[in-house]
């Protein structure tokens, strides 16, 4: 078995963008795939959004749980924090 | 006055929504939860379960009303803007009918069975994920009948979906997978639903064939599709959640996970051949083919998440091999049924375009040109001819999936040979497509003797007559809703609205 | 002129599914009914529930109810599931910018210590009742007949749930974020004799069998009891003790219990027209369980309201039973 990857694809559009950029910065070895109408991410091992850089790219106060919103998928178990979310294999 | 205690967001959710249970007093508690126990699945403390996401109610309505605002509001426009008029092919809509008559129904069902959840389970952690995902699915059914609404002004098959559902031969398929884990207890019905269908299998579904949507210019239904998905990461975390739990409560609940496991697996997957067949034959163009789709999101996916679970002592479900085997040969097989007999389904078909076969032979370079071309050019010869093949007779279906039997023991490299099983129970013979079915089968003969498998209902007088015209009628399909594409109502409409029939005109499409 | 030929030659096939035809005719259908006619299975269940083999799936011998057509009944509020979250989310925005002023301007501080303290008692408690009412829809969504009944049941227990977590919300602003409110309630639910009554009423209401007589203990009787005792009367007497802030924090329920009558006022009347029997039965339990709910809300309206508990019970119960009257039920 391979090791084991994380993955998350957003809805492609100018709302999803901030999140789409947050874990492109925050994730440096990711791998991003542009299909039609999605922009899907895959980690080998975790895979992180963090609060500050959305807001940073925003330029407001942003709520994590935003995400919902923009989300088409997810693969990997969910930590939910206040300043973070993250996508984990044990 | 005392200073204000900041609390974070894990703290904040806790006391918003825990401590509301209480244990009954007044009236046994097996009255109270009279389905906790019969399954034999042991809970010690529902208080462990965990909220994937926390959500309060009133922050899902905030972002469920914001992502309805945005759905509606594309529905709205492609409406308005006739924008069916800017797919790729009026052929393609044939995957939206399969769509509406065989997926739409089960997400009703799909928010009966995750109340009656809501009402069973002790913990409330648990209850309100599961009525959560209960009026998500209210959504999805009604997100979907209100893009297809439009749809249904200008193509066939549409028409009758709910009627059709209940009824028709192939939709069996489908309405038997969601009967089955609906009449089984609430933990079966979790494992079935949550894990094995949405967490395993949904992406399929949802992803590569939505992204084919807007690969083949449906905006409305891409938009309602990857809406959809976005309830679906929520439904596929309590899909996770609810496992781990099962697993970390007891260990005498492992092994009885895994079996729902290997059992719901098998189901959904036979279920998603429909969907191998709309993603590599239906959509006009497809970004991806089946068989990639299925090494992304079930080899690779569920690698990674039995490796996370092999810590419990839980097994990749069984047969997982023969459905990554058989990912070389399945759309083809489950597209060649449909094309047999599309003379009596709700939706048309036609023999692949020498492009579409080209891509084929391409993603299935081991398969397609080998087995199925020369079967599609004979097809394609005999439709040249005037005698386009349909299959007259009734199919075999299979007793537990309700697929005809044509699927071929690939996994040991016999792709020509039928792996057709027969059990015997109390003194009747019955007939299974595969050792995934059969097992199933032979596990619970008493359930699955009792389904309604199509052709011998028919047989038997239950569908409105003795012909088949009779039963069609009772489908309430009309008469250009199924059969071959070419020459169809939609194809001729399709030509008429972009101009191409000769004697309406030359005009341009608006 | 300009004629735009192309467009004219896009005439739709139809306008209509054949299921909102058949109910609508060629008018075109709402989304609401599009959303909500026929769309429940009614035929050609596989298997027989191992849990329930006496019954179908889908089985309208769940409740002696009966009525011919179980779309009779339709949401007179139209709501499917966009009008639905839409309406709320409208709502809990209102509520949002309630809570963050009060946080803001420390308005609770001006609110007497007395009446934080009754307000506790009184209304802390009832997050277990909103839960326990959720608990009940979640029954009859599952059990219910027909998609009109089960999505109005699904939003009616997730509005129940909504508004536990709203008192959850009052009980922690009340002590500062701390938890002991939410603690001394529940000890007060479990074990204080003032709920005890009420309690042992609710465990009750969870093993009716019938789903329609839980639909009318819970919605049409508890709530229509107990929604107005407490956030009606209670509420007006808590604003003019000073408590503003704690009304505005409980605004939601005031809208709640006006909207939610319209559909269980439509639903007693569309129920009780369809036949005497059915008339009689509604009668019948809507007497039982108004008797029960009336001795168990004696102590919680004594607590509210003192020695004019009484008054304000039987005021009340005046006002939903001749609501239920005014539909055309006999009692």
């Amino acid at each position: 078995m391979s090791k084991s990857k994380t993955f998350i694809i957003f809805q492609d559009n100018a709302d999803a963008r901030p999140f789409i950029d947050a874990v492109e910065q925050d994730n440096p070895d990711i791998s991003i795939d542009y299909q039609p109408g999605m922009v899907r991410f895959e980690n080998e091992g975790e895979l992180i959004i963090r609060r500050e850089t959305v807001e940073e790219i925003i330029g407001r106060e942003v709520d994590l749980q935003e995400i919902h919103v923009h989300l088409v998928s997810i693969g990997g178990n969910i930590e939910e924090d206040d300043d973070y979310i993250r996508l984990v294999w044990n | 006055m005392a200073v204000k205690k900041r609390l974070n967001m894990r703290k904040r959710y806790e006391l918003l929504t825990r401590g509301l249970a209480w244990e009954p007093s007044y009236q046994p508690r097996e009255k109270v939860f009279p389905y906790e126990d019969f399954e034999g699945i042991k809970i010690t403390d529902w208080d462990k379960w965990e909220d994937p996401f926390r959500l309060t109610a009133d922050s899902y309505w905030k972002y469920q009303a914001e992502k309805d605002k945005k759905l509606y509001a594309v529905m709205d426009s492609f409406a308005q803007n006739d924008g069916f008029l800017n797919v790729s092919d009026a052929s393609y809509i044939n995957a939206l009918k399969i769509f509406i008559q065989g997926v739409s129904p089960l997400e009703y069902q799909a928010h009966r069975g995750f109340a009656h959840l809501a009402r069973q389970f002790a913990g409330e952690g648990a209850q309100i994920a599961c009525q959560m995902q209960s009026i998500d699915e209210l959504r999805h059914i009604q997100t979907q009948i209100h893009t297809i609404s439009n749809y249904n002004k200008y193509f066939t098959g549409m028409h009758d979906p709910f009627h059709m559902h209940d009824r028709v031969w192939y939709l069996s398929v489908p309405k038997s997978f969601m009967d089955d884990a609906r009449t089984a207890g609430p933990f079966e019905f979790i494992t079935s639903i949550s894990f094995s269908f949405e967490y395993l299998l949904t992406n399929l579904l949802f992803v590569p064939f939505m992204s084919g949507a807007a690969h083949n210019g449906d905006m409305s239904t891409v938009t309602f599709g990857f809406s959809a998905q976005s309830d679906e990461s929520r439904h596929m975390t309590l899909g996770l959640g609810i496992i781990k739990f099962l697993l970390e409560q007891h260990e005498d609940n492992v092994p009885i996970v895994q079996k729902w496991m290997d059992k719901h697996f098998w189901r959904s997957y036979r279920l998603l051949g429909i969907v191998s067949a709309m993603q590599d034959y239906m959509l006009t163009e497809s970004p991806l083919s089946w068989k990639e789709g299925w090494k992304i999101y079930f080899e690779d996916n569920a690698g990674a998440l039995f490796n996370d679970l092999s810590r419990y002592g839980i097994k990749m479900p069984k047969f997982h091999e023969v459905a990554t085997a058989e990912a070389d040969h399945l759309s083809h097989q489950v597209y060649s049924v449909f094309y047999a007999f599309s003379h009596a389904a709700g939706f048309q078909t036609t023999v692949p375009s020498a492009k579409k076969m080209d891509w084929l032979s391409e993603k299935y370079p081991d398969t397609f040109d080998k087995y199925y071309r020369p079967r599609w050019e004979m097809w394609a010869e005999m439709e040249k001819e005037g005698k386009r093949f349909f299959n007259g007779g009734l199919p075999l279906d299979c007793q537990v999936c309700q697929i005809p039997m044509v699927f071929t023991d690939v996994v040991n490299g016999n792709p020509m040979k039928p792996t057709h099983r027969v059990s015997e129970y109390k003194g009747d013979k019955y007939h299974t497509c595969s050792d995934g079915c059969r097992d199933i089968f032979e596990n619970e003969p008493e359930k699955y003797v009792q389904a309604l498998v199509p052709p011998q209902q028919i047989f038997q007088g239950n569908c409105g007559g003795e012909t088949i015209p009779d039963v069609l009628n009772w489908y309430h399909f009309a008469a250009d809703d199924g059969g071959e594409y070419h020459g169809s109502t939609d194809e001729k409409n399709w030509k008429k609205w972009h101009g191409e029939q000769s004697d309406s005109g030359s005009q341009e499409k608006a | 002129m300009s004629v735009n030929i192309s467009k004219k030659a896009i005439e739709p096939i139809r306008t209509n599914f054949a299921y909102t035809e058949r109910r609508v005719g060629k008018r075109p259908a709402t989304r609401y009914q599009e959303a909500t006619y026929d769309v429940q299975p009614t035929c050609g269940f596989h298997y027989r529930p191992v849990y329930d083999p006496s019954r179908e799936l889908f089985d309208e011998s769940r409740t002696a109810i009966v009525m011919e057509d179980w779309y009779a009944f339709m949401d007179p509020r139209q709501f499917y599931y966009t009008p639905y979250v839409t309406t709320r989310a409208n709502q809990q925005e209102v509520m949002e910018k309630n809570l963050s002023m009060i946080e803001k301007q420390e308005l609770l501080s001006t609110v007497p210590e007395a009446l934080k303290q009754l307000v506790r008692d009184v209304v802390i408690p009832l997050r277990h009742v909103e839960y326990a009412a959720n608990m009940n829809n979640q029954h009859i969504a599952d059990q219910g007949y027909g998609a009109s009944i089960t999505g109005v049941a699904a939003f009616c227990g997730f509005d129940h749930i909504a508004m536990s977590q709203y008192i959850s919300k009052l009980a922690l602003a009340l002590d500062d974020n701390e938890d002991n409110g939410l603690i001394a309630a529940r000890e007060a639910w479990m074990d204080s004799p003032d709920w005890q009554p009420l309690r042992a009423l609710i465990e009750e209401v969870f093993v009716v069998d019938d789903w329609f007589e839980t639909l009318v203990a819970q919605d049409i009787v508890l709530d229509g009891l107990l929604h107005p005792l407490i956030f009606g009367h209670f509420m007006k007497e808590v604003t003019a003790k000073g408590g503003i802030p704690i009304a505005m924090m409980t605004a939601f329920m005031n809208d709640w219990y006006p909207e939610t009558i319209r559909w269980t006022n439509h639903l007693v009347k569309v129920t009780a027209k369809e036949s005497d029997a059915n008339n009689a039965l509604l009668a019948e339990w809507t007497k039982k369980w108004v008797a029960k709910a009336e001795e168990a809300l004696k102590p919680v309206a004594e607590l509210a309201f003192g020695d004019a508990g009484a008054e304000h019970l039987d005021s009340v119960k005046k006002e939903l039973i001749g609501r239920l009257s005014k539909q055309g039920l006999k009692v």
